[in-house]
């Protein structure tokens, strides 16, 4: 598997952990004072867990699991929205997998379709586009979400429907916007993080240059990170060598797919289709300034929000849920008081034990003896 | 859902719509190319490149000269320790 193999070679992963530890050394970190890492992207918090790195790692190395998983973030009112949409008679709702399963306030998309809402799984906006074409007497609605790594495949999806006059498509957008948000992450007083390993794919986009920020305003070190077992620990080493020589810049270990501006046609067509909101709700973390994007004026009538009905509302999460001091990285997934008791993979409470990408799921998958431990 | 997975445009199936049939891990899937379809240029110049697939998008061409110097570097940190380790038992020795 080109490009793949390569990057999950045994001996490179020995050689960088060996190093790894030795600046950790260095450092004086200890398993009491560790140097605490950010991995911004949900991907890469699925990556670590996946290849257990913690476990080749020493303890005076942590992860804080980031708030980059879009699926976990998702309040509660959004879903509720598309079960309005799903609900209403001749639609069709098409959705990527992961969030088929979030729940609402009510139930979730996936208990919606049990109970007769026609609900699609698809695996690209593409598919549901083709859904629309091949039903022309049903309105198709798809559910936009995620970062901008998936921003420009709709974008791109809704100028095909467009160019193609297809007039029973329309998106409901939910994308957001991960610099905002981790502005008012770094904002936070009680915020412990030492450097940041920078997500990858959304850089791919919009390119390494608006990350500058943390390094230039916040003096931490981003590195921009490919997704194999080898690409995070080179990150993490390059990330303990800034630290090291008290530097804090934005570097790349992802060149092979990220150009420093990002890649202009995704970019265009980004422009093209989105504008930002003034503000967008993440679970957990609140309202934050122009952290999301909804469809121009230009686009309207592909816009599902403009085109339905809906209740819209801000709906709290339980209160038992503590999701937020999760994503800020206050507590560790497995000190959240209904972590693996009434909040698990098959019954989740919260957003972050529902994608694969959410801290809590993967501790509950892949973590679970040291869960134990500390309950 | 952030994940993308590495393949090989291998023909242009419809230029309008710009679809390429890209071999990922030995299953062939229409692909859109926009994002890394060449300004201006035809689309056949596209063939052959690796891309990163995303949700049915090509999002990204894989620079093959940055994955080799990137292998290299890794390799490089790989011989200086097994290197140093050789020393340190020399010294031992
Ligand atoms: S265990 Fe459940 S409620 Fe607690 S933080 Fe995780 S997802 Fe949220």
């Amino acid at each position: 598997m080109k490009f793949i193999d390569e990057f999950r070679d045994p001996g490179h992963a020995r050689a960088l952990v060996r190093d790894i530890g030795a600046t950790l050394e260095r450092l004086g970190a200890t398993a009491e004072r560790p140097v605490q890492i950010m991995e911004v992207c949900g991907g890469h918090t699925h990556a670590i867990f996946r290849y257990a790195l913690k476990d080749l790692l020493p303890a005076s190395l942590e992860f804080v699991h980031g708030p980059g998983c879009p699926v976990c973030v998702l309040p509660m009112g959004r879903v509720d929205d598309c079960i309005a949409i799903a609900r209403q008679p001749g639609v069709i709702f098409t959705t990527f997998g992961d969030a088929m399963r979030v729940p609402g306030s009510a139930m979730s998309l996936l208990q919606a379709r049990a109970e007769g809402a026609d609900v699609r799984m698809v695996y690209s906006p593409l598919d549901a586009l083709a859904i629309a074409r091949a039903n022309p007497g049903r309105e198709v609605v798809f559910f936009g979400l995620g970062f901008e790594t998936t921003m420009p495949s709709t974008a791109l999806t809704v100028l095909e429907a467009e160019r193609q006059g297809v007039a029973n498509f329309s998106l409901f957008c939910n994308h957001i916007t991960i610099t905002p948000t981790l502005r008012a992450l770094l904002d936070t007083p009680d915020l412990n993080i030492d450097g940041f390993i920078g997500p990858g794919h959304v850089a791919m986009v919009i390119g390494s240059e608006p990350f500058d920020f943390i390094a230039r305003d916040y003096g931490r070190p981003v590195v921009v990170s490919g997704f194999e077992p080898n690409d995070i620990l080179q990150s993490l080493w390059m990330i303990l060598r800034q630290l090291e020589r008290g530097e804090a810049a934005v570097e790349s270990q992802y060149a092979r797919l990220v150009r420093p501006g990002g890649n202009p046609a995704a970019l265009e067509a980004i422009a093209r289709v989105f504008e930002a909101r003034e503000f967008f709700e993440w679970r957990g973390l609140g309202s934050i300034d122009a952290s999301g994007v909804r469809m121009r004026e230009a686009y309207a009538r592909f816009d599902a929000e403009r085109r339905f009905a809906m209740p819209n509302l801000a709906v709290t999460d339980p209160a038992e849920c503590q999701c937020g001091e999760v994503l800020k990285g206050l507590i560790k997934p497995s000190q959240c008081r209904v972590f693996g008791g009434r909040c698990r993979p098959e019954t989740p409470l919260g957003a972050l034990m529902v994608s694969s990408e959410g801290a809590c799921a993967a501790y509950y998958q892949y973590a679970r003896p040291d869960a134990e431990a500390a309950a | 859902m952030c994940l993308g997975i590495p393949g090989r445009i291998e023909s242009i199936s419809d230029a309008s719509a710009k679809l390429a049939v890209v071999d990922v891990l030995g299953v062939r899937r229409e692909v859109n190319i926009a994002c890394v379809a060449p300004d201006g240029g035809p689309l056949e110049d596209c063939v052959g490149s690796w891309v990163l697939v995303h949700v049915g998008f090509a999002m990204s061409r894989i620079d093959e000269e940055e994955a080799r110097l990137t292998l290299e570097l890794l390799h490089a940190l790989g011989e200086a320790q097994a290197e140093a380790a050789a020393l340190r038992e020399g010294a031992r020795a």
